[in-house]
């Protein structure tokens, strides 16, 4: 293998520094200081071809802003989004626009994510037709068949409208939208989180064979620990806009070393009665992000704090290789750091 | 005596293409200070179930048939003036979205007051005196200032806690919890899970829980009832039921649910699927409800519906494989 | 259970048999389910298509020519000749009011017509550029705050009398409500998933406007253009009776009542029968209005 070939396939698909979202609030009509919703502020990931990178954390800490950034459904207030070596946070929508098939999504809802007046057909053939992808008609056909085939629906679906079929059906036809424009990466902005249990595991499994059949990479977004688990190879976990832990799925889920990571894995009711439970109960909420709090901003809901947490910020520092998490204890010796207390899983 | 007693509840919408038979034949009984959880997926008729024991069904298009014994009394047969007496008294609930279930223009402390002055004729300052006591035994910091505080100044969790507070505030005797966690973020779920466990313990009332969640149900849970298509497919004492599942279904249900801990087997298996999906229920289903999606369907399954057998004590199921096991064993 | 399947075997349990809670009833399909299903919109159908067919086929319906003198019979009562009476000049009163309903008619359904595209367009334009947006609700905030009446009055005080500046004026009352509806969809379809997905999908902005989100706009328009409709057919009214509207030559509901306002308390007759047809089609016209919405509204669909 010459050099730059090497390079080539070491570059990572995605690469976001130091992102920053905020936004500011409606400001009051009698001139008092606009307040500013720091929704995401100083993130930075990469995410290779064909991995799957997992942002976790609960409502309000930025992860699906994270998404939709990436997506370029917003425009970043600071920082880079560089998509296979190209900057797209500060491109114009025209000039995005062909950019846009290497990205491509999943939302949640399997309602409001399919148009309820455009068949299936049409929602299919649209990102084909936008992005030039079919070399005629029959083409086209072609690959409308080969989508309704690898995500499991019958092909007589195309010429059904969307409220013909069950939520787990139209959670395979927004797949299939996605699959359409032969992206490198989809974001999974709580893909499965509002499907049933059984049909959960369905669609699971199915993001899991495309992701080996087409070496898709995948920016699973989600607050849903298991299936996080079962499905990723890297996590990043969130707080309040930030980045607090990130590692290999090992790394984060046996020897979490940020106390949030691992009263998060720890909240996770375990379905099992028998189950030992050495829970961490956190006091109280997440505070807002339009005020979050100086120093660490866990230092208000964490068991451990103590007085440089509420002054100083910890960075993201490296505990091993891949594996850096943002907490003052780290920086202790071992004998004295309580987040070293066995494996967890 | 059993609290309450749910015999063969038949639920049944009107439809345009239809009777929808949401809840078909569900029998189930609540023992004082234990916890049933009905566990389902949705459509399975479960939230269907806990409104019909309120009987918050509206009728037309609704109508319920069986017996809901209660106390010695067939709520089904109450007038609507006695059952209000009932409700938010006897029996109270919580929903899962706490921001539609309590008023925006009320203070929460005067919410929880309004039903302590309605069923127990409390005057207006003790009810409130007495609110901001249960906001403090939900576990809410200064429950004074909250209680002169609107919902919308409360964040998610607390405003669950004060619909907790709310629904114990008449000390029922039973307590419907449907879905009380499934819109809280983990790390609030298990602040609230914890919180129903203390106050099973400290108040005592009996604890209906409806869930899609095993995990929650593992939690909390000491029976459940699992629910498929508006049947009662199996009940069992709740560690009996994740050791010895009897139904299919169950068992397919905790197959395809992950578990936290699959990182340390090398490589991430594929979750187990239950193929297919709900049949409908606007068409009568000769035989077995389950049988389409059944991996071990036979034959007699689809001509006839399985009655439930006792498995073991305390432990039932509806299907007609328990003789193939018994022959087995045999 | 067909006969030929085999007795279920001895120690199968089987569940028992469950009676029916509500009685099985054939599903409601053709004429008498849709009556059945929606009485209040077929009802208001039908009123509707009854006076539409009166007003296009006027000559054909008993009626004499409305502008037609017979100082002879003044101011008759009903009568077997005379259905609704005569008026003060001796015309038939049945036939003013018959030829009355063509320009209630022809005012509330161009009216509807013009006021839906317009302010359409408008809102579509203004839900989705930003800037022009600013501009645009400025001008419809000002507008709005001039009731709708006031401002019909005001414009047709600009230009003589005729059916088609009535329409206009009206139309350009009615617009800024309609554009205003139709912008508020617009922002609440820009947060729809599906919106996003179309973008991630390359489509752009113009596309996604007449593919995504103008299709979604339609129900909602189609149901507040009977209510623009019924307004506009009172407004056209009170035009007329206030000597603001069509000629007082041609016969419409507004002008026949503007006529016998003198006389109302003696000869009831000269008034009643055009207020009557004018309040029945407005009611009639709000009716197919609700029914459609019902009918429309996929929320209102999913929860039957």
């Amino acid at each position: 293998m010459n050099a730059p070939q090497k390079l080539l396939s070491s570059a990572p698909l995605l690469e976001v520094n130091d992102l920053k979202i905020h936004y500011p609030l409606a400001g009051s009509l009698f001139g008092r200081a606009r307040r500013v919703v720091y929704a995401v502020d100083g993130l930075s990931f990469r995410i290779a071809r064909g991995e799957t990178l997992s942002l976790v954390g609960e409502s309000g800490c930025g992860k699906s802003t994270v998404g939709r950034a990436v997506l370029r459904l917003l425009r970043p207030t600071a920082g880079q989004v560089v998509l296979a070596g190209r900057r797209i946070d500060d491109m114009s929508a025209g000039g995005l626009r062909p950019l846009r098939r290497q990205v491509q999504v999943i939302f949640q809802d399997p309602f409001s994510s399919l148009n309820p007046r455009i068949r299936v057909r049409d929602a299919l053939a649209e990102p084909i037709r936008n992005f030039g992808l079919a070399a005629d008609r029959a083409d086209l056909e072609r690959r409308l068949h080969r989508l309704m085939d690898r995500v499991g629906l019958p092909r007589e679906a195309l010429s059904r409208w969307p409220h013909e079929f069950s939520g787990g059906q139209r959670q395979r036809i927004g797949i299939a939208r996605a699959l359409a424009a032969e992206p490198d990466l989809i974001v999974c902005d709580e893909a499965v989180s509002a499907l049933d249990v059984s049909v959960k595991a369905q669609i699971v499994n199915l993001l899991g064979d495309l992701q080996a059949e087409l070496g898709l990479a995948l920016l699973f977004i989600s607050h849903d620990l298991a299936i996080v688990e079962h499905m990723t190879h890297r996590i990043g976990v969130m707080y309040l806009g930030k980045i607090v832990e990130t590692g290999t799925r090992r790394q984060i889920f046996v020897r979490p070393r940020h106390p949030y990571t691992q009263a998060l894995l720890s909240a996770v009711p375990v379905p099992d009665p028998e189950a030992p439970r050495r829970r961490i109960v956190l006091k109280g909420d997440v505070p807002s992000p339009i005020d979050p709090p100086k120093g660490c901003r866990f230092h208000t809901r964490c068991p451990y704090v103590f007085d440089r947490c509420r002054t100083e910020e910890p960075a993201l520092s490296e505990i091993e290789k891949g594996h850096e998490a943002a907490c003052h204890l780290n920086a202790r010796p071992a004998g004295e750091n309580p987040l070293l207390g066995g494996t967890f899983a | 005596m059993a609290l309450l007693e749910v015999d063969t509840l038949q639920t049944h919408f009107r439809t345009p293409d239809g009777v929808n038979r949401a809840v078909d034949g569900v029998s189930f009984h609540v023992e004082r200070g234990e916890t049933l959880a009905i566990v389902g997926e949705s459509g399975c008729g479960k939230s269907v179930t806990a409104m019909s024991i309120l009987r918050l069904i509206p009728e037309p298009p609704g109508k319920s048939a069986g017996a809901i014994r209660f106390g010695g009394r067939d709520l089904l047969k109450l007038s609507e003036r006695e059952m209000r007496r009932i409700r938010g008294d006897e029996i109270s609930m919580i929903f899962q979205e706490p921001m539609t279930s309590l008023n925006p223009v009320l203070k929460v402390g005067r919410q929880i007051g309004e039903s302590l002055r309605l069923h127990q004729g409390l005057g207006r300052h003790q009810a409130e005196a007495q609110a901001v006591d249960m906001l403090k035994l939900v576990g809410i910091p200064e429950p004074k200032q909250r209680a002169g505080e609107y919902p919308h100044q409360l964040s998610g969790g607390m405003r669950q806690r004060v619909m907790i507070a709310m629904a114990l505030a008449c000390s029922p005797k039973l307590l419907i919890a449907d879905e009380p966690t499934t819109a809280l973020d983990v790390t609030i779920q298990a602040q609230i899970l914890d919180l129903m466990r203390d106050l099973k313990e400290r108040v005592g009332a009996a604890i209906l829980l409806i869930t899609h969640d095993l995990g929650v149900v593992a939690e909390v849970a000491d029976r459940v009832v699992v629910m498929y298509a508006g049947r009662k497919v199996e009940e069992a004492p709740v560690r009996r039921l994740f050791a010895k599942p009897r139904h299919p279904y169950t068992r397919g249900l905790l197959g395809a649910v992950p578990r936290l801990g699959s990182s340390l087997e090398d490589r991430a298996g594929r979750l187990a699927e239950i193929p297919g999906m709900v049949p409908s229920l606007k068409t009568r289903i000769e035989g077995c409800v389950f049988a389409g999606r059944c991996p071990e369907v036979q034959d007699v399954c689809r001509r006839h519906a399985p009655g439930l057998e006792e498995k073991a004590p305390g432990h039932v199921a509806a299907c007609h494989l328990s003789l193939r096991d018994q022959a087995a064993a045999a | 259970m067909a006969g030929t399947t085999l007795p279920p075997p001895r120690d199968l349990v089987i569940a028992d048999a469950l009676p029916d809670v509500l009685a099985p009833r054939k599903p409601m399909t053709g004429l008498v389910g849709a009556v059945r299903r929606r009485p209040t919109l077929v009802l208001g159908a039908s009123i509707l298509v009854t006076i539409v067919l009166a007003a296009v086929f006027a000559p054909w319906v008993g009626t004499v020519d409305p502008g037609t003198l017979a100082t002879a019979k003044r101011l008759k009562p009903p009568s077997a000749e005379n259905w609704f009476g005569t008026d003060m000049l001796g015309r038939d009163l049945y036939s003013r009011v018959i030829y009355g309903a063509r320009v209630s008619l022809a005012v509330g359904f161009f009216v509807a017509l013009l006021a839906s595209v317009i302010g359409l367009a408008i809102g579509l334009v203004s839900g989705t550029v930003r800037w022009i947006d600013s501009i645009v609700m400025r001008l419809i905030d000002g507008m709005m705050s001039i009731p709708p009446i006031l401002l019909a009055v005001a414009l047709m005080a600009l230009t003589r009398g005729s059916l088609q500046n009535v329409i206009v004026a009206i139309t350009l009352a009615e617009i800024p409500r309609v554009a205003r509806l139709v912008r508020g969809i617009v922002l609440s379809l820009r947060e729809q998933p599906y919106i996003d997905a179309a973008i991630a999908a390359g489509s752009p902005m113009w596309r996604i406007v007449i593919r995504h989100i103008l299709p979604n706009t339609l129900a909602p328009m189609t149901v507040q253009a009977t209510y623009i409709c019924a307004s506009a057919m009172i407004v056209e009214a009170i035009l007329s009776f206030i000597g603001a509207g069509v000629p007082p030559i041609t016969p419409s509901w507004g002008n026949i009542m503007a006529e016998g306002r003198a006389l109302w308390q003696v000869k009831p007759n000269l008034v009643f029968f055009s207020a009557a047809f004018l309040s029945i089609t407005v009611l009639a016209v709000n009716l197919v209005g609700d029914g459609l919405r019902d009918i429309l509204d996929p929320r209102m669909a999913k929860s039957l």
